[in-house]
């Protein structure tokens, strides 16, 4: 019972969010090594695969991550649907004229915007790890996968409003987080805002130098 | 003033609604919305016609019954009760939308007025102390903190009327639900049941339909009565850790 009620799924679309969230800020400055050159960055990518190496068998970090953020997604997606659907069951017939007044870009998005990023979740990995969506293909280096990404209009327009996209899911989100976990008040609301705003900013920022050096030709 | 209303009809809880159009002429700025619905009504019976259903008691902005959507907002454009909104807010050839509170746990009983006895189970699920009762205790004999007390009765104020769960895009009870767990649980009487109730309220709004919260705050734009974003920080907060402590809800 209490996992079934709607304040639990919160926890949970909570929890997984934020463990996503600390994964995006190791992967935007891990990203960063482009702009030290090819060899860094194919060297970075083979650190994550290496390292540990010989007490951990290959892959050991790689593996973690990857099955911390299979879960959480999953957890955060059954959350998210199961409480969209709980919502649309509460009003079958809307309103013929409603007005708001309080609610955001940002917070309306959050389902869409967040179906939206689950696709892209999907093709990133198809594009960049496993290289079947890349113009470079399968038999590359991430640092051509990269490049060969963002010197497509197409792929670099995709990756952009992706990430402005996830960047409004994580200003709401981060306040809804806060809440959700009883961690804000009165005194500190706007603080939170504040942080949520400046903290989704900059790690989108950090993101889209990637595409932006290659699309300027900083980097290629 | 000269207006023409636009009035969701619907003559019982399973029967079909639609919107339907009314002039009303000689309106005074003074007159309070529901005074503005009277005119309207007494004008229908002259003509025959089954007038307006709409709930209201106190009309003073108390009682919490009298709700209704104006132009898309929950009470209107004032942050306060239907029964407290006056003409003056209008113009005069303002075309004015009214529609009821719309929620699956709200079922229309006639036109504008809702069965909102949903919010009442949530309450009878956990929004009280058991206590003896007799004659009030001395007040000084239980200290509580000023910035407790001030808090507590400042989610005290929820009068019951549902504007949050009408203007919540989820419609969700949440805002009403953590005013009354705030309001009990910042005081000493309210302890012994603290966890018991948050777990057995939070149950019971799910029970009855209402969707869940996103933390959007609609809800506290909506409020008569201002309850803050704060009072669903602190319900959420009671359930974790009663969900710690080992509280589950009853079935
Ligand atoms: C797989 C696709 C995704 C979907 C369908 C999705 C959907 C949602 C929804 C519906 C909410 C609740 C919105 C609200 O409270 O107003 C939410 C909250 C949140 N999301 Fe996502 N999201 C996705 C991906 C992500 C990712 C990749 C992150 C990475 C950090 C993330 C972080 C968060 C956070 C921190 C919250 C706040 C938790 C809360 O509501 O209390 N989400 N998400
Ligand atoms: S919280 Fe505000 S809007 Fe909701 S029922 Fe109480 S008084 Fe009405
Ligand atoms: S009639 Fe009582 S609050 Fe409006």
């Amino acid at each position: 019972m209490a996992k079934t009620s709607s304040v639990f799924k919160k926890i949970v679309m909570a929890v997984s969010g934020i463990l996503m969230l600390l994964f995006l800020i190791a992967h935007m400055v891990g990203n960063l090594h482009i702009f030290q050159g090819a060899a860094s960055f194919n060297h970075y990518s083979e650190w994550l695969r290496t390292v540990g190496e010989p007490a951990l068998p290959p892959r050991t970090l790689l593996t973690v991550i990857e099955i911390g953020l299979l879960v959480s997604v999953a957890a955060h997606m059954w959350a998210a649907i199961s409480l969209w659907r709980q919502a649309k069951r509460a009003r079958p017939q809307s309103y013929v004229t409603k007005k708001s007044v309080a609610q955001s870009y940002a917070s309306r998005t959050m389902r869409w915007g967040g179906v939206i990023i689950g696709l892209f979740i999907v093709y990133h990995i198809l594009d960049l790890t496993f290289g079947a969506a890349n113009p470079a293909g399968t038999d590359s280096t991430p640092y051509d996968r990269t490049v060969a990404s963002f010197q497509n209009p197409i792929a670099t327009t995709v990756y952009v409003i992706t990430l402005i996209l996830l960047g409004m899911h994580l200003r709401h989100g981060i306040w809804s987080a806060t809440q959700t976990l009883g961690q804000s008040n009165r005194r500190r609301e706007r603080t939170v805002s504040v942080f949520a705003v400046v903290f989704s900013t900059l790690l989108i920022a950090g993101y889209l130098v990637v595409p932006a050096a290659v699309v300027f030709g900083l980097v290629d | 003033m000269s207006l023409t209303l636009r009035i969701w009809r619907q003559n019982g809880p399973t029967a079909k609604g639609k919107m339907v159009t009314y002039k009303v002429t000689d309106i005074s700025p003074d007159m309070s919305f529901l005074e503005m619905l009277d005119v309207l009504n007494e004008q229908l019976i002259v003509q025959g016609d089954d007038p307006v259903a709409f709930d209201h008691d106190c009309r003073e902005g108390i009682c919490g019954m009298c709700g209704v959507m104006i132009n898309g907002e929950a009470h209107g454009p004032q942050q306060t009760t239907t029964c407290q909104l006056h003409m003056r807010s209008f113009k005069d050839g303002d075309k004015i939308d009214i529609e009821p509170w719309r929620a699956s746990p709200f079922p229309v009983i006639k036109d504008l007025a809702v069965d909102r006895r949903a919010l009442d189970r949530i309450i009878q699920a956990g929004g009280y102390i058991s206590v003896a009762t007799g004659t009030a205790p001395e007040a000084h004999s239980t200290p509580v903190p000023k910035k407790d007390s001030d808090a507590a009765f400042d989610a005290a104020t929820c009068i019951g009327c549902g504007a949050c769960v009408a203007a919540c895009p989820n419609a969700s009870s949440m805002l009403f639900t953590a005013a009354k767990v705030t309001h009990l649980g910042l005081l000493p009487q309210g302890q012994p049941e603290r966890n018991d109730r948050v777990v057995n309220m939070v149950a019971q709004q799910d029970r009855e339909g209402f969707g869940g919260c996103t933390n959007i705050g609609e809800c506290s734009h909506a409020c008569p009565k201002g309850i803050s974003m704060e009072t669903i920080s602190r319900l959420n907060h009671d359930l974790l850790g009663a969900l710690r402590a080992g509280a589950r809800p009853k079935s």
